[in-house]
């Protein structure tokens, strides 16, 4: 990690909230991303949501890059928003492609409910505890997710 | 099987109704399904996806450029803006400067696409409920909005104007005097749309303390742009988050503590005067200059260079043929479309098609708060609801 890393203010507080819950960091064009063990997700959550100085308490995307065919092949990615202090956080989970299910947000910001059924409906992650967890965009009963890396983009299936 | 509601033991006199897919007052192929108690609406659940085209997976098979038509067709009513905020995206990921020129035609029609866009609402929203001249009026200054678009851009809707790097072409001689026209004419219209509507009693009793939501419940649900500016919340990724030289053009961001749909409708008017206002700053102040950046291996040469220089057709070639390279990495690019936070997240695997490209529609987060302002509501207040929210079936289906 560089400097940069050890004076971040995000960075700084999660550490002291939980040192484990980290996995690694990055930073890309001044976004910073955050890979986060998926034991800790939920709590990491709420406290990224109501931690003082930090205020995350909008959730503005949630969705999945299939990394296939790496292991572990998901990366579920958060992108939150704190309108407090006008900056923004990019959180990242990984996935196994075998077992793909993650805690799900939705008891941490409500806004999480249609964006993790959908990336249920593209990519087949289990969001471990959402209420209403069905597909969204595409008819109950159509085989496979689309936005996988294996799904093909044209002919017959 | 369509998604529906299960009846509750014991509640059989409740009526299931499913409102929609066609139905005039959902804008598009929304389908509500909608468990009533009489005329009031006991709980509510929506069922999208019947424009749902696979976007996402097709930005993973075009090169970047060929991107660019894609986002057009998503919220069709805001082409530009999703113009805007896909070309952010990438030019942050190839970290490209964008010269003042094009920057701030992009803030013009961007702009312009506000307004005409806030014009279809206001229109629809009104003929929802029930009043039908407001719609032949604002439908009537949109297709001055859109023949600018068409003079620009040789398109109404699908402009696909903004590029990678700068603008597609120079604006044609004399586009300025037909802004210029529409910015004085516009003043005086929007007075007529008020005139008709805002002290209306019967307008202010269909909107009035209808589908009140909080601005805590608004942040908790996802929703942005003018939704959320109706609940109090002052937010506007222009202000806050400058992107595109926002932050040299002054305006004001409309903001209303009441959280209803009259809120909603006062805030959007607001928008149109404001936008109205950077339209003539942008106007006024245009720059001279280049309306592309130089990067040769990004942004295609002039024709003209290309019948005299070969680097200049070689580069021509590659990028058309093979598109460019782009760094590994992600971004998210966020813009205050009129509907509200547009996000584009792009991943790159350093081949000339984005490896992932995740559209957070505002319409799409909008939509999830529908349920939350109908519940509890009269059958008649769905429809002033669903119209204060503006949401776009093509971007919520994607």
């Amino acid at each position: 990690m560089s400097a940069d890393f050890e004076t971040n203010l995000v960075l700084k507080k999660l550490r002291e909230f939980s040192p484990a819950a980290i996995e690694d960091a990055r930073d890309f064009r001044n976004e910073l991303t955050l890979y986060l063990r998926p034991a800790f997700l939920r709590r990491a959550c709420e406290f990224l949501r109501d931690a003082p100085g930090l205020r995350f308490e909008f959730l503005a995307d949630l969705t999945a890059v299939d990394l296939y065919p790496n292991e572990p092949r998901f990366e579920v990615v958060y992108h939150l928003l704190s309108l407090e202090t006008a900056e923004r956080l990019r959180l990242k989970v990984r996935v196994s492609g075998e077992n793909p299910q993650v805690d799900s947000v939705v008891r941490v910001w409500p806004s999480a409910n249609a964006f993790e059924r959908e990336a249920f409906d593209l990519f087949g992650i289990r969001f471990e505890g959402h209420p209403y967890l069905r597909r969204l965009l595409l008819p109950e009963d159509w085989e496979g997710h689309p936005l996988r890396k294996d799904y093909p983009t044209e002919g017959y299936r | 099987m369509p998604v529906t509601l299960e009846r509750i033991p014991g509640q059989e006199e409740r009526l299931i109704l499913s409102m929609g897919p066609q139905h005039p007052s959902t804008h598009g192929v929304l389908r509500l399904v909608l468990d009533l108690e009489g005329e009031t609406v006991v709980r509510a659940l929506f069922d999208i996806g019947y424009l749902h085209t696979g976007f996402e997976k097709s930005f993973e098979c075009k090169t970047y450029s060929q991107g660019i038509t894609l986002t057009d067709r998503m919220d069709y009513l805001a082409p530009l803006s999703n113009n805007l905020g896909f070309c952010l995206a990438v030019e942050k990921l190839l970290d490209l400067e964008i010269p003042p020129r094009a920057q701030w035609i992009r803030v013009l029609l961007t702009e312009l696409t506000r307004i005409q866009s806030h014009l279809v609402w206001l229109g629809t929203h009104a003929i929802d409920l029930g009043a039908m001249s407001v719609f032949l009026y604002c439908f009537r200054e949109r297709e001055d909005i859109l023949d600018i678009f068409e003079m620009v851009s040789g398109q109404r809707m699908m402009t696909s104007y903004f590029r990678i790097g700068g603008l597609a072409l120079e604006p044609p001689l004399g586009w300025l005097k037909r802004v210029e026209k529409f910015v004085r004419m516009f003043p005086n219209r929007l007075e007529e749309y008020e005139a008709l509507l805002t002290r209306n009693p019967i307008w202010l009793r269909r909107t009035k303390d209808v589908g009140t939501i909080s601005g805590k419940d608004a942040i908790a649900f996802g929703l942005s742009g003018p939704c959320l500016r109706g609940s109090g919340v002052d937010w506007d990724i222009r202000k806050k988050q400058p992107y595109s030289s926002y932050e040299k053009f002054d305006f004001e961001v409309a903001t209303r503590p009441e959280g209803d749909v009259y809120a909603r409708y006062l805030v959007r008017l607001e928008e149109m005067r404001q936008s109205l206002r950077i339209v003539q700053q942008a106007m006024e102040g245009l720059p001279e200059g280049p309306i592309k950046t130089k990067a040769p291996h990004i942004v295609l040469p002039d024709r003209e260079e290309m019948k005299t220089s070969i680097e200049a057709l070689i580069y021509h070639f590659k990028i058309v043929s093979e598109g460019f390279h782009p760094p590994l990495g992600e971004v998210y690019q966020a813009i205050e479309s009129p509907r509200g936070e547009l996000g584009f997240y792009v991943v790159s695997d350093g081949s000339p098609k984005p490896y992932r490209c995740h559209v957070r529609g505002p319409s799409f987060a909008n939509l999830q708060a529908l349920p939350k302002l109908i519940e509890g509501r009269l059958i008649a207040d769905v429809v002033a609801c669903i119209g204060s929210i503006d949401i776009v079936l093509g971007e919520v289906d994607r």
